[in-house]
């Protein structure tokens, strides 16, 4: 099953390398990651997408957890929470196609910013459903690059993170 | 007052209470080094960093102190790696001390250097880099507070040189506040009065013990557990010592080359009371036959080793001695009589055996070791047939009387372990019990043990074999015996001891096997006893790899 898991971390040297190091050591799969500063300087927050069944997951929230520089670990519930991914994407044109690409391209509430003779490129914002049809819209007119940022995920509510310590992992 | 780098390191290891270290010198440690030329504080200098790293963990093991170790930067630092990963394996409280080239040449490919943090990322609980002298004395304080408390690890420091040589004033914290890091100690209430339930209730529970247990100081509370309410005790290669064998309610060792008994018990039983124990795959054998019929307590102070292979019914995570202490009070006796006789009818119809007849017989001489020293040293085993002898045929009765590399599988551990054992445990009987493929993997550390004039004794059951793996090699590849014949090259031990300016004493007959080691032992000298054992000897009982674990070899013995 896939999951959405935001992770707030020290902002140090070498945090990163720890996250996904411990991913590729036992064996867990990321699909998306995306890494930023948040509210608080000292504070990187990361949502990874992953796959994988309870056991793995409850396993990937515990081995993150362990991390000393690993301040909160929250696996997002479908509902609680709205995310979005950033993505550029450069299309192929042609005389012939070009006006079906823009319309496309309106079609899904995308921006263009730059239009030349020979490719259009265009940032598209949304969540994983929005990027997914957006791509399977414009590949038919030939897709030449397409940049993604990775899914970032907020809990909605009071399904927040916030840094106050780890909460204390009592079963 | 300000001091250099290299001062304050000292003075920090003071005030965590260290003195002594196991180390190296070398390039990037020379500030360093030569703080500790007059320095209140004692440097054992192995012959290897490999080997520091060993002593250091065996001193951490026998005394419950955090080890230390130091080592230069590059080939010194990256020889700390087998005994940093050892030390994680088996949650060994330790720090290791890098030298690094100066900070502004990391990441040029100077001389001597290895990004030392990134290797030693998965083998360590953390890990810093020293980026400003000004984060020295609080990074140090965090790294044994880290290293010590909830699941303890080694934690490694990297440490430029040039940074040794800088001045700032010295302040040592008193608190460490790291806010990712708040180990659980207490164990929740209501998992606790659920378990005591499940016990109370239980008609065959076992208890399955290892290394947790023994960290957390809890062998008192796993004795009133067992003793007050008749319960069996099987304990883990790690476990060894928590629980009096010469207890009846004991069954020794469970798993691979556990007793047939311990694994009859667990597989039958009803309840499984797991006391820091991570049900790793050398104890559960085939994962999906595993103790069909049983309920699980899983007690932990590591949230991540529940639920990891074995499906946990009821998880406790804390430290193991306060929740065993809040457990005694609450469990009411459960009705173990007809299970005692059970488990007391498989351990008549399995007992550990060998062929006792005039060869000279490594579970002989490990009954004899254990005799002579009343079954109170301190063991240390190297890794293979040697180590699963010394668990099965010595009779451990004390917490920290059993150091052996059980989740790595370090051949070389044994010596260099015995060695920081020793110094830690200045009084005791060290024995390290070797092979002569293991003894070879770090043979140099002879000079620290004879110079530091340390009695350790080391038992080589010398088979002129890599023991263990020409026996798989015999079960399950048709004896085709590749490479595991060390014959023809086996070195003259007794030699090789002398000249170190060690005792060495060479045994090839059954009647020589006591008076040697009473010999070992009236001689303050460390010492080699080479005994030229049966050469094709197997451990048995024995579980094939991804067998249940009551399908055991026995070898014809039982």
């Amino acid at each position: 099953m896939k999951h959405t898991i935001s992770v707030l971390v020290e902002n140090k040297f070498g945090v990163l390398a720890r996250i996904s190091g411990l991913f590729s050591a036992r064996g867990f799969n990321i699909s998306s990651l995306a890494v930023g500063e948040t509210e608080d300087p000292t504070v990187s927050r990361m949502t990874i997408g992953v796959e994988g069944d309870d056991k793995t997951l409850e396993q990937i929230k515990k081995q993150l957890n362990k991390l000393i520089d690993v301040i909160k670990v929250v696996d997002f519930k479908e509902g609680e929470f709205v995310d979005r991914e950033l993505m550029l994407v450069k299309v192929q044109v042609n005389t012939k196609n070009r006006k079906e690409v823009l319309e496309a391209i309106e079609s899904i509430g995308a921006h263009i910013e730059n239009a030349g003779s020979r490719s259009i490129s265009i940032v598209a914002t949304g969540d994983q459903t929005k990027v997914k049809a957006l791509l399977e819209l414009l590949r038919p007119f030939g897709i030449l690059e397409v940049v993604r940022t990775g899914r970032i995920a907020m809990g909605t509510e009071d399904k927040g993170l916030k840094v106050e310590g780890k909460p204390e992992v009592n079963e | 007052m300000k001091l250099t780098g290299a001062r304050i390191l000292i003075e920090s290891l003071r005030k965590e209470g260290v003195d002594i270290i196991f180390g190296y010198p070398g390039g990037q440690v020379l500030p360093i080094f030569d703080a500790l030329y007059d320095a209140p504080l004692k440097l054992i200098l192995t012959r290897h960093e490999q080997a520091a790293a060993h002593a250091a963990d065996g001193y951490a093991r026998a005394t419950g102190k955090v080890g230390v170790c130091l080592a230069t930067s590059g080939p010194g630092a990256t020889n700390l790696v087998t005994g940093i990963a050892t030390a994680y394996m088996d949650s060994v409280p330790m720090v290791a001390i890098t030298g690094q080239v100066k900070s502004f040449l990391i990441g040029n490919d100077a001389f001597q250097e290895a990004d030392i943090t990134g290797i030693t990322r998965p083998i360590t609980k953390h890990n810093y880099l020293i980026e400003d002298i000004n984060d020295l004395a609080r990074i140090i304080k965090e790294a044994f507070y880290i290293a010590s408390t909830g699941r303890p690890g080694p934690v490694l420091i990297d440490f430029p040189s040039d940074i040794q040589g800088q001045e700032t004033e010295f302040i040592y914290p008193d608190k460490v506040d790291i806010r990712g890091y708040k180990p659980t100690y207490e164990g929740h209430p209501g998992q606790i009065k659920r378990a005591a339930k499940a016990i109370s209730e239980s008609k065959r529970p076992i208890l399955y013990v290892g290394g947790g247990a023994i960290i957390a100081d809890a062998s008192e509370e796993v004795k009133k557990l067992a003793i007050d309410n008749n319960i069996p005790v099987t304990t883990t290669l790690l476990g060894l010592g928590i629980f009096p064998q010469d207890n009846e309610l004991s069954l020794g060792m469970l798993g691979m080359h556990g007793t047939a008994y311990a694994n009859h018990s667990i597989m039958e039983s009803d309840l499984i009371i797991a006391v820091g124990a991570r049900f790793d795959d050398r104890v559960t054998g085939k994962l999906e036959a595993f103790a069909p019929h049983a309920k699980v307590i899983h007690i932990d102070i590591d949230p991540a080793s529940v639920s990891k292979t074995v499906d946990v019914d009821i998880p406790i995570v804390g430290d193991a001695k306060a929740i065993l202490k809040q457990l005694n009070k609450a469990v009411k006796k459960p009705d173990t009589k007809d299970w005692l006789k059970q488990v007391e009818d498989w351990k008549k119809k399995h007992p550990l055996r060998y062929k006792d007849d005039d060869k000279v017989r490594p579970q002989y001489i490990l009954e004899e070791i254990c005799k002579a020293t009343k079954g109170e040293a301190i063991i240390t085993t190297e890794v293979g047939q040697n180590q699963m002898w010394a668990a099965q045929f010595y009779t451990f009765t004390k917490p920290r009387t059993m150091i052996s590399s059980g989740g790595l599988g370090t051949m070389g551990y044994g010596f260099p372990a015995a060695i920081g054992a020793q110094i830690g445990k200045p009084k005791a009987t060290v024995f390290d019990i070797a092979g002569d493929g293991s003894i070879q993997m770090n043979i140099q550390e002879l000079a620290t043990a004879v110079i530091n004039k340390l009695p350790v004794k080391v038992a080589i059951l010398n088979n002129c074999y890599l023991g263990m793996v020409r026996q798989w090699q015999e079960l399950f590849y048709k004896k085709r015996y590749s490479y595991t014949s060390l014959g023809s090259m086996c070195p003259d031990f007794v030699k090789l001891a002398e000249s170190y300016g060690a005792i060495g004493i060479r045994v090839t007959k059954k009647s020589e096997v006591r008076p040697a080691i009473e010999k070992a032992l009236k001689t303050d000298n460390t010492v080699f006893l080479d005994f030229h054992i049966e050469q094709e000897e197997n451990v048995f009982p024995m579980v094939p790899a991804g067998e249940a674990i009551n399908k055991m070899l026995s070898g014809g013995l039982a």
